[in-house]
């Protein structure tokens, strides 16, 4: 394939797909092949994008409309994108997989085949976009897709939490816009990589700070950095679980990729002043949200704000500015994103077994069903960092370059969080594994297609626990495309 | 000229942002559209307001001279479109929560954080 179709596979397929599977509603059961063949086909696709851009030849890069460089919207095979949309398609299947156990006829009759194959050929558009509106396209429609996906039982919770997450991101998107209107104001031009090429050059100026800071702002609260993070575990927790799984791992990594790239790979040093300001949300979201999932017993809210946490961890990366630090972040947000889907699928299991989202009913999971608690025991230890899965690698690389780039008090509040994370894992670990149940009834099986999907993502974390070498090459690649050549370059 | 546009932009947005704060879920409805609105006049200001000639080259001519900036314009109908369609799916929900509770206080859905029968509320 030429790279101009290699590029416009991960973005046009879903969406195709999901306008085929639209007129597959009357068709559930065929609706739910046809959307597991598109997502596996994607998948082969990523696998093929992901090759050609680290073979060495320059990222592939395919401009709309035969434009030249920087005139038209372009995509551009940048790393960091490339490996999560990577990541992104291997989240999918695994959803995919699991989806046939916890998605029925009658949410599938309600289009959830075609929006999840929207919001992943969304997400896929903004992890590869080189135009910063385009960039701002994507958001909007994932954030259509999403809100289709909270409400697809049409319950009250769900309205709430979508009403919620509405508001939320269109106040983010808008913030977005006015950032990207200022933009292109004071430079005439929304290429990423021109724009990272200027930028640094230009004197500092009112209008580029207020942007910068805007996009920060919108990004900041699309990705759920606190103080902004307030909606987030209230609408995950009210969307069908294979979707709170979805959103865990692409809703909050694709605001933080974009922070990342306009923030550190766009604005570069002309926004170096926002990154302290960058380095505080990004504590306060590690400490708070730690703090804040040991209070829950409601598994769908704990895991929540743990995903909300591990944005923090990411933030603290970025926020340092080195190659490092951005590397660090990069590893970090593939890790996290396989890791965080895991999670929400395997409470989705508990839930199954036990019959509640709350933990006091949970339990008695060690006794029921060993392979489903060997399958969960991945992510739970990943995400307290317990060597040698992949959380410990991303915990270590953020702190060796926090210590490393001279904010040691950084990488002491993300050990203190990752004291937090430990007990309050442990803590999910005793109430639903080790404790018998209160009415001390045996729990009921956990179907084969539920272990199934969590056995692909668990794989995954063991892979990149037990080899992280390859994958932080390509983190360290990732950081110098991002800081060192500009964005598109 | 450009100043009295950004003034009014800044006006819009600041209405919109107090009504987005409201409980009344119609207001924060009619403040979000208001919002993107504001947002598009600014954007419209960020391309230049000093020329009203079309961009067109002129017969003859081998380059564009000044003329209104089409991107700017482009980007609004684009914004504009997005914009209608989110409102139109709020507005959806919103009818959707106005049914289930009676109620257009934001406080009535907030029994969101935890339904009352987890189990009641698993369809098929």
């Amino acid at each position: 394939m030429t790279d101009p179709q290699l590029l416009i596979a991960p973005v046009g397929l879903p969406l195709l797909g999901a306008a085929v599977a639209l007129l597959l509603h009357r068709r559930p059961r065929l609706g739910e092949v046809w959307s597991g063949l598109v997502v596996a086909v994607t998948t082969i696709a990523a696998v093929a994008l992901f090759v050609r851009s680290i073979d060495g030849t320059g990222p592939a890069i395919a401009v709309f409309g035969d434009w030249p460089r920087g005139i038209g919207v372009g995509f551009a095979a940048r790393l960091p994108g490339v490996l999560l949309i990577l990541v992104v398609m291997l989240v999918a299947t695994a959803a995919a997989i699991y989806a046939r156990a916890d998605i029925g006829i009658r949410r599938r009759r309600a289009g959830y085949d075609a929006l999840m194959l929207a919001l992943v050929g969304a997400v896929n558009g903004a992890l590869l976009t080189g135009d910063l509106f385009n960039l701002y396209v994507w958001f909007e429609l994932a954030l259509v897709a999403a809100l289709g996906l909270v409400t697809i039982d049409r319950r009250r919770d769900q309205i709430g939490g979508a009403i919620r997450y509405a508001g939320f991101g269109m106040v983010a998107a808008t913030a977005i816009l006015a950032g990207i209107g200022l933009v292109y104001g004071a430079t005439g031009t929304l290429d990423m990589a021109t724009l990272a090429a200027i930028l640094p050059a230009r004197p500092p100026s009112v209008a580029l700070a207020v942007a910068a800071a805007l996009i920060l702002g919108g990004f900041a609260l699309k990705s759920g950095l606190a103080p902004l993070h307030v909606w987030l575990p209230a609408s995950y927790a009210a969307a069908p679980l294979t979707v709170a799984a979805v959103f865990a791992a692409l809703m909050t990594k694709m605001g933080f990729y974009a922070l990342m790239l306009v923030v550190v790979g766009v604005f570069g040093t002309a926004a170096a002043q926002l990154l302290p300001v960058l380095a505080l949300l990004a504590a306060a979201t590690m400490f708070l949200c730690a703090l804040a999932a040991l209070a829950q017993t409601d598994m769908r809210r704990l895991i929540g704000y743990h995903v909300v946490a591990q944005v923090g961890y990411m933030a603290a990366g970025a926020s340092l500015g080195t190659a490092e630090g951005v590397a660090a972040a990069s590893f970090y947000m593939m890790h996290s994103m396989i890791v965080q889907a895991n999670l929400f699928l395997g409470i989705g299991a508990i839930r199954r077994a036990c019959g509640s989202w709350n933990l006091k009913q949970a339990g008695g999971m060690i006794r029921s069903d060993r392979l489903f608690v060997a399958l969960f025991a991945v992510p739970m230890l990943s995400l307290a960092g317990i060597p040698p899965l992949s959380g410990f690698w991303a915990k270590l690389f953020v702190l060796r370059a926090g210590v490393a780039a001279g904010m040691g008090w950084l990488s002491l509040v993300a050990l203190i969080a990752a004291l937090l994370t430990i007990v309050s894992v442990a803590g999910l670990w005793v109430e639903a594994c080790w404790k018998s149940r209160p009415d001390d009834r045996r729990t009921r099986p956990v179907p084969g297609a539920m272990l199934a999907g969590m056995a692909l993502l668990s794989a995954a974390t063991l892979a990149i626990g037990l080899y992280p070498e390859p994958w932080w090459r390509i983190a360290e690649l990732a950081a110098a495309t991002l800081t060192g050549a500009g964005a598109g370059a | 000229m450009t100043l009295v546009y950004a003034l009014a932009a800044a006006a819009i947005v600041a209405c919109a942002l107090q009504m987005v704060l409201s409980r009344n879920l119609i207001r924060i409805l009619l403040g979000l559209a208001l919002l993107s609105t504001g947002v598009n006049l600014m954007l419209f200001v960020a391309g230049g307001i000093a020329s009203r000639q079309p961009p067109l080259i002129r017969e003859g001519a081998k380059t564009l001279e000044a003329s209104a900036d089409p991107l700017v314009q482009a980007l609004i109908l684009t914004a504009i479109v997005i914009g209608f369609a989110l409102t139109v799916i709020l507005a959806a929900i919103v009818l959707r929560g106005w049914r289930a509770t009676r109620s257009l206080d934001a406080r009535a859905l907030n029994a969101v954080d935890q339904p009352a029968d987890p189990d009641a509320v698993e369809p098929a």
